[in-house]
């Protein structure tokens, strides 16, 4: 007899959750993870693998966990993914591995995520450490999610590597974007870590474009650069009022709360004081900034424009938001934002809006209606409506072609218009998931070690 | 880490470090920044580099102390390290051709603004110097700039040395006495530049100044920097942090930098009693 539903994730109380930045879900038991590994069929055509955009072979990790041979899991998952407890977190499961799922013809999908985190959160890491060839180094601009993956294939391939990081700690959106109760830090180290034991080498406060230029990477000895750089460049609204004092960019905001700790004791960045948090857009970077607000204490609203079939936030992140008293203000759109006499935010002005008739293509359009605008009175607001690529290493690499949204151009290889310059991750799609930049990243890594192949043969 | 070499006091607030930092001072030019982080549980703060020597593999800053972090920066001493440092940042703009250039600096501001006079002085360009300071013991880089330009004028506020008023009354005089300027370049308190820029807009004359919103990373990435310039906003970090003066919304700049008065005058005390 199958279990028809998932081994339910055990979460902290809502109520609890919203005042503390502790992790959200809390991770399976040993039973729970032999549970819902035994709902697997292990069907023979594994579609999972080919839905997951790294292609983790997912039928034999899960028979592995079934059989209580947790750190066989592992070594399984490790040979195409070195970070299981973090995409085990942040991956979008639904429309990714479980999409495709046989079980989801008459029940619910494999929980695939949730036992990936259990197997990285509890397996013993066996690694292979080899040294790393010296006379073949490759450059990775950004610790982001994509650069991790390029480094840790070409790594493992025996390549040498250094990963350079603008800031002063490794991650990328890892550490500054996604919230401590959705990724905790520690997990985000700790899987860095095994990086650093396979010889992998770590620079920080390293701007490529500023402190070093691409093309003198070349001269430092690197024969290949990966560029990670991602979409960190914010996105505003464009409306009136919108330099007041309480107007924040996602960014700015989860960069303040996440990686400067601000208005934690001992911290020194600050943090505006308020009552009201409103977060324009419907993205996973509005719930997690909503819900971060949340936690600091503020009464939190999302505005979004369309209606909540259209959110694209990952369903699960919008049923949490709700949950934890977060007020959804949809079919909204800000028109502008007012400012008391100091320049502090005091409202902010909307239209209501209407969804059309879906069109030829099915989308739905979004309008305004004819209703007279309505204002939400608010003290900050969080704009989390994009972002686009970081500006500064393609400003400063002339050679290096960008499309329209200033997004990196590559071919199938993810090789851009430098011969053995590389590019993946947000910096090429524009914003997008954490698991597809670890995919670009491994693309660009098989590059590398093909390229590096031919020079040990040559 | 980055070690500091060289500690100097210029006056009762404001003090010069020479600090270890080779890959930034192999590229630095005027107008470039750099982002500091004194300790683990320091905030990001940009200071403009005042002087960068290849050679050494050394850079120059020069910053009043005025708030939390500047304080716990001015608490280091010679042999110790600062925590994190990044640059150059920013987007220099390189001035040809210039024939007369004045320079204007507003207290603190001079160290940023004696890299220009140093660099135009340099491409052959003639250079008049306006230093303004609140009185006489503020002085700061003064053997400096008067060993560059070609002309220097002083001021003090209260009158206690030099001529008393502001830099904008040396200015108004010098455009109408010399009719060559071509470039003006204003770097201090935003009401100075706001007042240098309403004087050389009605001549017309091409002004820069070197603007200091919040910042909270330096790279492109929050956007808190971001300034009303034209009718568009710019983030200072990557697209500037020098800009047309006529364009800048300084009103909004004042506006935004008060953000956090509150919460730093509380910074300042935490770390004042740390360090009693």
């Amino acid at each position: 007899m199958i279990q028809p539903s998932k081994t339910p994730m055990p979460l902290a109380d809502a109520e609890e959750r919203n005042k503390n930045f502790s992790e959200v879900a809390l991770g399976y038991s040993l039973d729970d993870a032999i549970n819902e590994a035994s709902r697997c069929l292990q069907c023979l055509h594994k579609p999972c693998v080919v839905s997951c955009p790294v292609n983790v072979d997912i039928p034999r990790f899960i028979m592995a966990v079934k059989e209580n041979r947790l750190d066989d899991a592992l070594s399984i998952i490790h040979q195409t993914n070195c970070f299981p407890s973090i995409c085990g977190r942040v991956c979008p499961q639904e429309v990714q591995c479980e999409s495709t799922c046989v079980m989801t013809k008459r029940y619910q999908a494999v929980a695939i995520g949730r036992l990936e985190r259990y197997v990285g959160d509890h397996a013993q890491i066996r690694l292979d450490v080899q040294p790393l060839n010296q006379q073949f180094k490759v450059a990775i601009v950004g610790s982001g999610p994509s650069g991790l993956a390029c480094a840790y294939d070409c790594a493992k391939a025996g390549i040498a590597v250094t990963v350079y990081e603008a800031w002063h700690d490794l991650g990328g959106v890892l550490r500054y974007g996604i919230p401590e109760f959705r990724l905790p830090k520690a997990t985000v180290d700790k899987e860095i870590d095994v990086l650093r034991q396979l010889g992998i080498e770590f620079e920080c406060n390293v701007v490529i474009g500023k402190t070093i230029e691409c093309a003198e990477l070349f001269d430092m000895g690197y024969k290949a650069v990966f560029i990670g750089t991602g979409a960190g460049l914010p996105t505003f609204m464009n409306i009136e009022g919108e330099g007041s004092i309480g107007v924040f960019s996602a960014n700015e905001f989860l960069t303040r709360v996440n990686f400067m700790k601000a208005g934690q004791p001992k911290y020194d960045t600050p943090l505006l004081t308020g009552k009201r948090v409103v977060v324009v857009g419907g993205g996973n970077v509005a719930m997690d900034a909503a819900r971060c607000a949340k936690r600091l204490g503020y009464q939190t609203t999302i505005v979004y424009r369309r209606s909540l079939n259209e959110l694209p936030a990952r369903q699960e992140e919008v049923e949490h938001a709700m949950e934890e008293g977060i007020v959804f203000e949809l079919l909204a759109a800000p028109l502008k934002v007012f400012a008391n006499e100091q320049g502090r935010v005091r409202s902010i002005f909307c239209q209501r809006m209407q969804l059309t008739e879906p069109g030829p293509d099915g989308r739905c359009k979004v309008v305004p209606t004819e209703d007279v605008p309505f204002e939400i009175e608010t003290d900050t607001v969080v704009v989390a409506i994009g972002t686009s690529p970081n500006p500064i290493l393609i400003r400063s690499t002339k050679e290096l072609k960008t499309g329209k949204w200033g997004t990196i151009m590559v071919d199938e290889n993810q090789q851009t218009s430098i011969e053995h310059v590389y590019a993946g991750g947000d910096a090429v799609t524009g914003a997008a998931t954490v698991i597809e930049a670890l995919g670009a990243g491994k693309k660009a890594a098989a590059a590398i070690i093909d390229y590096f192949t031919k020079e040990q043969a040559g | 880490m980055a070690k500091i070499i060289k500690k100097d006091i210029l006056n009762s607030g404001v003090v010069s470090m020479e600090i270890e930092a080779t890959r930034i001072a192999s590229k630095a030019q005027a107008g470039h920044f750099v982002m500091i982080r004194v300790d683990q549980h320091g905030e990001r703060f940009p200071l403009t580099i005042a002087d960068a020597n290849k050679e050494t593999g050394t850079i120059r800053i020069i910053f009043q102390v005025v708030g939390g972090s500047t304080i716990k920066l001015n608490r280091l001493k010679v042999g110790d390290d600062v925590l994190d440092i990044v640059g150059p940042l920013g987007m220099p703009l390189h001035h040809e051709n210039i024939r007369h250039a004045i320079v204007i600096g507003g207290g603190v501001g001079c160290a940023i603004a004696y890299p220009h006079a140093k660099a135009l002085k340099q491409q052959g360009s003639k250079v008049s110097f306006i230093a303004g300071f609140r009185n006489k013991d503020l002085f700061i880089l003064k053997e400096d700039i008067e060993a560059t330009a070609d002309h220097v004028y002083f001021t003090t506020d209260d009158g206690s040395a030099y001529r008393k008023g502001f830099v904008t009354d040396v200015l108004k005089e010098l455009l109408e006495s010399e009719k060559d300027v071509d470039l003006v370049i204003a770097i201090g308190p935003v009401v100075m530049m706001k007042a240098v820029s309403n004087v050389t807009r009605l001549l017309n004359i091409k002004t820069v100044v070197s603007l200091n919103p919040i910042m909270i990373d330096g790279t492109g990435m929050c956007g808190g920097c971001r300034v009303k310039v034209g009718n568009e906003y710019k983030f200072a970090c990557v697209d500037g942090p020098e800009f047309d003066g006529h364009q800048v919304d300084f009103n909004e700049l004042m506006l935004r930098n008060s953000a956090y008065i509150q919460q730093e005058k509380h910074t300042c005390k935490l770390i004042e009693e740390e360090t009693q």
